[in-house]
């Protein structure tokens, strides 16, 4: 294992003459949780739009784990192990809870797609197996119980948590959360706050987070990195960053 | 009875090419107007194997050839026109497919001529059966019973299987999809090629109640067939065979009455008309939420 999860080197990208994001240098170690602050606009969901392959970089690199993924698509960042949520919510809202982990589960060996096409024994084994891998994501996330129900049937804090869950279901090493407490009470952020904790010591996971709400990055972060128009403001120990004047000035005008 | 019988066969077959309609619209948030054609591609491949003989074993074989055809066909199509095209603006894809399709009928007509050649798949010769009274002809028989074979199999392939599901997965959010690791480009082939192997089948029993093979061929059944998936809701599977089932038993029913036979077709598409009026999503079409 590199020492870094995820490090990006002077990451950015332009949209015409727009930088919206450039020069983002992150190191996030092994099961660190981590946030990315700044106020809208700042270019937050560029960066996991670029960490996910929705967006080539115009500049710089990423590393997962030590392996260049820069200007890989979506679908083989998934695999090796980038896995995500979405500002506004989007579960595939006419399947079931466990259908929306499942859908996760696609790509987990040892049965490809064709095989469960033609070889029905092996694929009925893998099913039931991902089928009893999926309860047990959902048992997690206390989603078991509704697990028949339509996503789009789930109040608005499950529904944050199905989508947790589906991200994980692709098994990454690296989770990023896109505001996963928005529009969240503050008893709801709390629940989360412990939610992602657990998930990290639970899975080994490494999670990089957007967040407004600051009383979860305080109480979550280890480190925070915030970026304003597109630039790395401030980058360190949570406590640190979130006193730092600058901060305060780019959140609170002056 | 038996007209009911040969429209629930007639609306089979509709109902099969409806599913390709709607799979892709679904899928690949595109209308495939070369769909039609591909029926024609596969009757030509039947007619090349069959010919005039009339023999049965030799129109199963047919129908493979027609299969593996068709699915090559549709998913170089697919790979070639359609690929490149994918986040083009959906008017510059309609118009490709339109393209396709007469770019398929005039290869056909390139190879074959215009005319239309008779093929004989042996299903005259089946003869009919009577029950309660009525005369059913063996070949609706057999083609009504293969339709709701296949439509529960894909039913049953696209509610309880992994590719079905990433099926339903790539229609909701193609790119949520993608970044949970499916590979959409693979479901979307995957998708033509179950359109095109249904179309196969469509050809066969096409052919087996009219036996004539011209280049235009696909054209009319994949018209309506169009007009089965918009009535039952584009998008939708269920909303497909419904709708081709319904519109196989008015059009029989609509022959079988003297007095409306010459307006069979204008009372099909005024049927359209009507339903897109009173419930523009289709009869099982799901209303769109606008997202905020």
């Amino acid at each position: 294992m590199s020492e870094f999860m995820l490090e990006t080197q002077n990451l950015g990208i332009s949209f015409g003459g727009l930088k919206a994001a450039q020069d983002v240098n992150l190191k996030i170690k092994p099961k660190e949780l981590y946030g990315l602050i700044g106020p809208n606009g700042a270019g937050k969901t560029t960066v996991f739009n670029m960490l996910t392959g929705v967006y080539l970089p115009t500049t710089g690199r990423f590393f997962l784990d030590g392996e260049d993924l820069t200007g890989k698509s979506t679908v083989e960042i998934s695999r090796h192990g980038i896995s995500r949520t979405f500002q506004n919510i989007r579960l595939f809202t006419n399947l079931s809870v466990i259908d929306n982990v499942l859908v996760g589960m696609t790509n987990r060996l040892p049965c490809n797609m064709f095989e469960s096409m033609f070889r029905l024994p092996r694929h009925f084994r893998t099913e039931k197996e991902l089928r009893a891998a999926a309860r047990e994501l959902l048992n997690v996330f206390g989603l078991d119980e509704e697990r028949r129900s339509l996503a789009s049937n789930l109040p608005y804090g499950k529904q944050r948590k199905l989508e947790i869950a589906r991200a994980l279901a692709t098994q990454p090493k690296l989770l990023l959360l896109d505001e996963p407490a928005a529009g969240m009470n503050p008893h709801e952020t709390a629940e989360l706050t412990e939610t992602i904790r657990f998930v990290r010591d639970h899975f080994d996971m490494t999670v990089l987070l957007i967040e407004h709400d600051m009383s979860l990055v305080s109480g979550l972060c280890d480190r925070v990195t915030v970026l304003n128009f597109g630039t790395t403001l401030a980058q360190g120990e949570t406590s640190e960053v979130l006193h730092n004047p600058e901060v305060v000035r780019a959140y609170l005008g002056d | 009875m038996e007209t009911l019988i040969n429209g629930l066969s007639l609306g089979g077959i509709y109902a099969l090419i409806a599913l390709g309609y709607t799979m892709v619209y679904g899928i690949a948030k595109m209308l495939n107007f070369a769909h039609g054609d591909i029926i024609m591609a596969g009757a030509y491949a039947i007619l090349l194997v069959v010919g005039m003989t009339g023999n049965l074993l030799l129109s199963v074989v047919a129908l493979i050839a027609a299969i593996a055809f068709c699915v090559l066909l549709g998913v170089t199509t697919e790979r070639l026109a359609y690929r490149p095209l994918r986040g083009a603006s959906p008017l510059a894809v309609l118009i490709t497919a339109i393209g396709v399709s007469y770019l398929l009928q005039s290869i056909a007509q390139l190879f074959f001529t215009s005319e239309g050649q008779p093929v004989s798949t042996g299903a005259a010769q089946l003869g009919s059966v009577t029950f309660l009274g009525a005369n059913l002809k063996l070949s609706s028989l057999i083609t009504l019973g293969l339709c709701v074979m296949i439509m529960t199999a894909l039913t049953l392939f696209v509610d309880k299987t992994r590719v079905g599901r990433a099926m339903l997965a790539v229609s909701e959010d193609r790119g949520a999809a993608s970044l949970m690791g499916i590979n959409t480009n693979l479901i979307i082939t995957l998708t033509f090629a179950i359109g095109s192997a249904l179309a196969a089948f469509a050809s066969l029993f096409y052919l087996m109640q009219f036996p004539v093979v011209s280049p235009t061929l696909g054209s009319m059944p994949g018209i309506k067939a169009f007009t089965a998936a918009v009535i039952g809701g584009i998008g939708s599977i269920p909303g497909a065979m419904v709708g081709g089932v319904l519109l196989g038993v008015i059009e029989c029913v609509c022959q079988s009455i003297p007095a409306l036979s010459p307006y069979t077709i204008a009372i099909e598409f005024g049927l359209l008309i009507i339903i897109l009026l009173v419930r523009p999503v289709g009869l099982l079409g799901k209303k769109r939420r606008e997202k905020v």
